[in-house]
């Protein structure tokens, strides 16, 4: 267990190290550099060269790939010239935001693709099977901004039911004193992966339904109900845990477009405000916390399925 | 086992088993493996009504506007000849956008875009991604390692946030995004040929080619990546259905293709900004394109993937 656990902490470090190399790599795309960035189209190229020398630009690739390094390690992302301030402080005020939102809409999606994938294992091939299986196929192929489009439509403007978007003002707690602001934003973030957990989950219990000891269960005499919730369910839940560690960058992903849709301010809709003003340091530096944030959620999820199955735990593999 | 071969010269070997063939010449064996492809794949009734539709949608947008001229490029124009958000009606079947665009015409206008960029960078993605496993998986050791790393990486990263960094730097035209959306896409395809690979070049016909002196191209390029041909295209069907999401997408966010060019994720982005004053014919028609494109390419790849195991099954 111990050694699982250190040789997964040590690939999540390398991959959070090639992480911020790629992102290296890509602000040193920018057009004119940073300086171009920071000084404006109107400036001279003694400017830039001096910009250039004071932020130590000039120097090799390599030494200022070690300064970014270090720099991270203060906490220190880079700084939007857009905004004039630190990208560190921006992307505190919004993180916790998205966290909620991709935390809420996990859960529900959980919540709904558990029973309806173990509903669909045991009647295999019935008209239950086929319906959600094609419901699944929809699902997959509606763009997360047109379900938020959609619900809008329906619950916010014709019911009236909730707000099209949640107060700005509002912090993270809102989801406990508001939490009727949130019910779309989720919604539309869960739907994006209910398909996909409900499908899993599906062949999950099947597997575990054709294995020695589920029938040794029925064979010494266990009720349907004691052999499905006691047995099968709680082995097939195991696979679960790493579908959403590998799923999570696309949860991330949805949750970019679903800011975007309910106009949340999380970090998606951060980057997407950046990408239209050309915030190019500010992109970086949110792509490189959801990435991070990405990389450590599935690190939690495979050391929870570690601790939760004897096999990894024992087995030393 | 022995064998009856073993102890008589080549040339009559070759000749021995020449008579020992069936006649009707050497073609048997890869002519039955695609006839026996298209009769499974045809048996699917949902797979063939949804490639009919994807036909039916690729002559709609390329050469529909032969037939139902409209301008989609002059907003002046559009603007003095009809009202925008008209609604349906005669002159515009599905009535007029917030520019005074035909939104019909424009549906092939932008659609041509889309499905160019949703084809292009799902094959440019596959190539790569092929070329790139296929090589990881045969040479293994710490080249294949080191590669894998690098696409774990790639993986960790949540492909939205890359592909807005990467249109942010660079300004997106149509070429462009097929390049920035085939460079996010290559990493699944390039995971699933190195495990095919893997798996390939174990292979007694793969041995036999070594043994030969085959070339290590010939063996990659002739035996390891014809046999991965089922998963490739399997795995590129569902890679156009993703890259159309992925452009309609960026195009929802405002990074889509620039003006006056258009694709359906900008269109719907449009339509949208009109949700609550009802007008519908924007947001429907539009929407309703990207989701029964995606569905068919996705039922299309299902039909296609049971269609090529049925070969592994009966072997």
């Amino acid at each position: 267990m111990i050694g699982y656990i250190i040789r997964r902490l040590i690939q999540a470090f390398f991959v959070i190290l090639g992480v911020t190399l790629v992102v290296f790599i890509l602000s040193q795309l920018i057009p004119g550099g940073e300086a171009r960035a920071a000084l404006g189209p109107k400036a001279t190229q003694l400017q830039i060269d001096h910009f250039n020398h004071l932020n130590g630009f000039d120097q090799p690739l390599w030494v200022q790939y070690w300064h970014y390094l270090l720099g991270l390690f203060k906490g220190n992302l880079g700084y939007s010239y857009r905004n004039n301030q630190g990208v560190t402080s921006l992307i505190a005020q919004r993180l916790p935001k998205t966290m909620v939102l991709v935390g809420a809409s996990t859960l529900l999606s959980l919540i709904i693709a558990i029973p309806v994938g173990m509903r669909q294992a045991v009647r295999r091939n019935s008209l239950f099977d086929y319906t959600v299986t094609g419901v699944g196929f929809f699902l997959y192929a509606m763009p997360a901004f047109l379900v938020g489009e959609l619900l809008i439509l329906y619950f916010s403007f014709d019911l009236g039911w909730f707000p099209s978007q949640p107060p700005s003002t509002a912090s993270a707690w809102a989801v406990f004193t508001q939490p009727q602001d949130f019910v779309l934003p989720v919604i539309t973030l869960a739907a994006l992966t209910i398909a996909g957990f409900s499908r899993y989950m599906r062949s999950s219990v099947l597997d575990t339904l054709a294995e020695d000891y589920i029938r040794t269960a029925k064979a010494k005499g266990a009720g349907p109900r004691r052999v499905l919730y006691g047995h099968a369910l709680r082995n097939a839940l195991l696979p679960l845990l790493t579908l959403i560690g590998l799923t999570l960058p696309a949860i991330v992903g949805g949750a970019l477009i679903t800011e975007d849709v309910f106009n949340y301010p999380g970090m998606g809709l951060l980057t997407v405000q950046a990408a239209q003003n050309d915030d190019i340091p500010l992109v970086l530096g949110t792509t490189l916390v959801a990435t991070v944030a990405t990389v450590l959620g599935s690190l939690l999820a495979d050391l929870l399925y570690a601790a939760a199955d004897p096999r990894i735990r024992l087995g030393g593999d | 086992m022995s064998n009856p071969f073993e102890h008589m010269p080549v040339e009559e070997v070759v000749a021995e088993q020449e008579e020992l063939l069936p006649s009707g010449g050497d073609a048997v064996a890869g002519d039955s493996f695609w006839r026996n492809m298209v009769r499974v794949f045809s048996q699917n009734k949902l797979a063939i009504a949804s490639l009919l539709f994807l036909i039916f949608i690729i002559l709609f947008c390329f050469l529909g506007p032969f037939f139902y001229h409209t301008n989609q490029t002059n907003g002046q124009e559009a603007l003095m000849n009809s009202t925008n958000n008209a609604a349906p009606g005669a002159g515009h079947p599905l009535g007029t956008d917030d520019n005074g665009f035909d939104i019909l015409g424009r549906l092939m206008f932008g659609g041509k875009i889309s499905l160019i960029v949703g084809f292009a960078s799902a094959i440019v993605a596959t190539v790569i991604g092929v070329i790139y496993g296929a090589l990881s998986g045969f040479f293994g050791g710490w080249l294949d390692s080191a590669l894998m790393r690098l696409v774990d990486i790639g993986l960790s990263i949540p492909l939205l946030f890359l592909l807005i960094a990467l249109v942010t730097i660079y300004r997106p035209t149509a070429p462009l995004l097929i390049i920035v959306i085939a460079a996010v896409s290559w990493l699944v395809p390039a995971r699933l040929i190195r495990a095919e690979t893997l798996s390939l070049r174990t292979r007694e016909y793969v041995q036999a080619v070594k043994v030969m002196g085959g070339t290590r191209k010939r063996i990659i390029g002739r035996h390891i990546i014809p046999n991965s041909v089922g998963t490739i295209v399997v795995f590129a069907t569902f890679n156009v259905a993703d890259s159309i999401l992925t452009l309609a997408a960026l195009g929802f966010l405002g990074l889509g293709v620039p003006a006056p060019q258009t694709d359906w994720g900008t269109m719907l982005s449009n339509g949208v900004n009109y949700a609550a004053n009802g007008y519908w014919w924007e947001i429907y028609p539009v929407g309703l394109c990207i989701v029964l494109v995606v569905v068919a390419l996705n039922y299309i790849g299902d039909a296609l993937r049971d269609a090529l195991e049925v070969r592994l099954q009966r072997r």
